[in-house]
């Protein structure tokens, strides 16, 4: 338990140190700051919007982007250490490979979920304070759950960047297949559903196609923001065929939690299965 | 309990490959052990084995007396100290930072590490970031590494490599120094010059098996090979130099006039004293066979190759 806390230690300074806490927060920040206020443009107004309507926008892109900077994040933390030979020395110390890869995740999650934590929650502050019409207690329930759930997302993308890290033995590699996953989840997992629904002009079983949404983190996160606002729909086409079927928030947060879960274990075992 | 390491009879293969065969090693408390071998030869292998990185196929690796993958493989870590070869720290660290950090991991009191970065000539650089660093003060940090904790056993991987030749001097007298404090140390080397006088067995790996082992002294008396004895000589007539080659196996003469005998070990003082009755003879010198030439020579064996040594 030692090992994994000066590991997390040490990985948690790097983050702070190499300028990625900074950036992270002000990338965030920035970004819901920008859409709460330009998030009307659209129907000619200029100035705060409505709490919905900047969750769903905000929701809409930080499912690209959070999956992204989490596995930018921690890419290489494996394969980075095989290839300086720092990892070959760490397994002659004092340490097991699950305390190491334990440690070195619990690093980049408080990285991650503190960078995340601070921008949107700066952005939430900022919209109260500039804007006397949002009320403390409308905006703060589904901030809360927004950035619960993207804190949540980011992990689960840490946890596949772990296993991508673990399997490959070159940093190049790694990066290819980290940013393949990304567009493997993001982009071309919802294309791949929204083709099956219009290809069989609609005749998916419903049971099967809520599976299929549950298998996909992303889809999971845009679920539990997007659901219950009315706005849903307009931002997003395919998940309206779910409206009406409300999944329970509790559980979704559930599956999110097991996408970090699941990943990771598997990342610690081929860890462990490793030669060297 | 005086045996640091013990092989018996290990081997390890990596699928079809036989990286190690029936490998038998010893290293006694306060021992230098030379371990040589080309690449491939096993001493990654061995020295993984020994660290308990690696699992033996056959065979008993015991490191204290302990298996080093059984349940006190931790407290055996905590006594061994290591330095890999071609290491890189983390760049963006200081080198202070690099070694608090392997410090913790390894348990060692933090006022360990100024001193270590006082020994190893690192002081002034502490605050500089890792990155700023030249090859050889990078090793300089790795050997910092691998002595925190006091280890009774040290494993090094190519101590010497990019170091010039001051730090490679101050190496070696860090490793004669804590021979002296009873550390077992296995040196793993393909870089032979000036190594001789620091080990005190040597262990030539080839191709998974050990080729041979024992002192240096041992090893020449093994192999057999002849000295070469080098002797300036004025005004002698062509008699009295083919005089000298009485008691040599092959005589050369260099450009310079020197004339070099080959000389066999056993008639190595017949031979001086006919040099010093000889007339003419201003200068010579004996060299006997270096650690490089017996490497090369168990090694040529192995290989089923003549060896051409002259």
């Amino acid at each position: 338990m030692r090992e994994v806390l000066i590991v997390a230690g040490k990985e948690f300074r790097d983050g702070l140190r190499n300028r990625w806490v900074l950036a992270i927060t002000l990338a965030f920040a920035l970004l819901a700051v920008a859409l709460a206020w330009f998030g009307a443009a659209a129907s000619g107004e200029v100035g705060f919007t409505q709490v919905s309507t900047t969750i769903v926008s905000l929701a809409t892109l930080a499912v690209f982007l959070i999956p992204l900077i989490a596995l930018m994040l921690a890419y290489d933390s494996i394969v980075g250490e095989d290839e300086g030979g720092t990892l070959l020395l760490l397994m002659s110390y004092p340490l097991s490979r699950v305390a190491l890869l334990s440690g070195k995740f619990c690093g980049h999650a408080a990285v991650l979920g503190l960078s995340t934590i601070l921008g949107f929650g700066a952005a939430a502050a900022v919209i109260v304070l500039v804007d006397a019409g949002a009320a403390v207690h409308d905006l703060s329930g589904p901030f809360a759950l927004f950035i619960g759930s993207a804190v949540l997302l980011g992990w689960a993308f840490l946890a596949l960047a772990y296993v991508i890290s673990v399997v490959t033995r070159e940093k190049a590699r790694a990066a290819g297949l980290a940013l393949l996953t990304w567009f493997l989840f993001v982009l071309v997992y919802d294309l791949a559903l929204l083709g099956l629904l219009v290809g069989t002009e609609g005749r998916v079983d419903g049971g099967l196609f809520r599976v299929l949404l549950l298998l996909n983190p992303t889809d999971v996160f845009r679920l539990v923001n997007l659901t219950g606002f009315e706005e849903m729909a307009a931002a997003s086409g395919m998940l309206s065929v779910m409206a009406g079927q409300g999944f329970p928030i509790t559980g979704l947060l559930a599956i999110l939690a097991a996408w970090t879960i699941v990943p990771l274990a598997a990342a610690a075992g081929l860890f462990a299965a490793r030669r060297t | 309990m005086n045996r640091i390491v013990e092989l018996n009879q290990v081997s390890r293969a990596f699928g079809r490959i036989q990286a190690l065969e029936r490998l038998d090693l010893r290293l006694e408390t306060g021992e230098v052990l030379g371990l040589l071998g080309h690449n491939g030869a096993g001493k990654s292998t061995t020295i993984k084995l020994i660290l308990g990185i690696l699992a033996a196929t056959a065979g008993a690796v015991r490191v204290l007396g302990e298996d080093p993958r059984g349940r006190g493989a931790g407290r055996l870590r905590m006594a061994t100290g290591y330095l890999p070869e071609n290491v890189s720290f983390y760049d963006n660290l200081t080198g202070r930072e690099v070694l608090q950090y392997f410090a913790r991991l390894k348990r060692a009191p933090t006022r360990a590490v100024g001193e270590l970065l006082e020994r190893v000539g690192l002081r002034e650089a502490a605050h500089r970031r890792v990155r700023t660093y030249s090859k050889g003060m990078r090793q300089r940090l790795g050997l910092a590494q691998a002595l925190l904790g006091h280890p009774r056993l040290l494993l090094l991987d190519e101590p010497t490599v990019g170091l010039d030749p001051m730090a490679t001097r101050d190496v070696y007298d860090m490793i004669d120094t804590l021979r002296d404090r009873g550390t077992g140390v296995i040196l793993c080397s393909h870089v032979l010059p000036g190594v001789e006088r620091h080990i005190d067995r040597v262990a030539i790996l080839g191709r998974g098996r050990l080729l041979a082992s024992g002192t240096i002294d041992a090893l020449r008396e093994q192999a057999g090979l002849p000295l070469h004895i080098r002797v300036r000589i004025t005004g002698a007539n062509g008699a009295q130099r083919q005089a000298l080659g009485a008691n040599a196996l092959e005589t050369r003469v260099e450009d310079d006039g020197t004339i070099v005998l080959s000389i066999r070990p056993e008639c190595k003082m017949a031979a001086l004293q006919a040099l010093l009755a000889a007339p003419g003879v201003e200068d010579l010198s004996v060299e006997t066979p270096t650690l490089e030439t017996l490497y090369a020579h168990f090694d040529g064996l192995d290989g089923r190759r003549e060896q051409p040594h002259a």
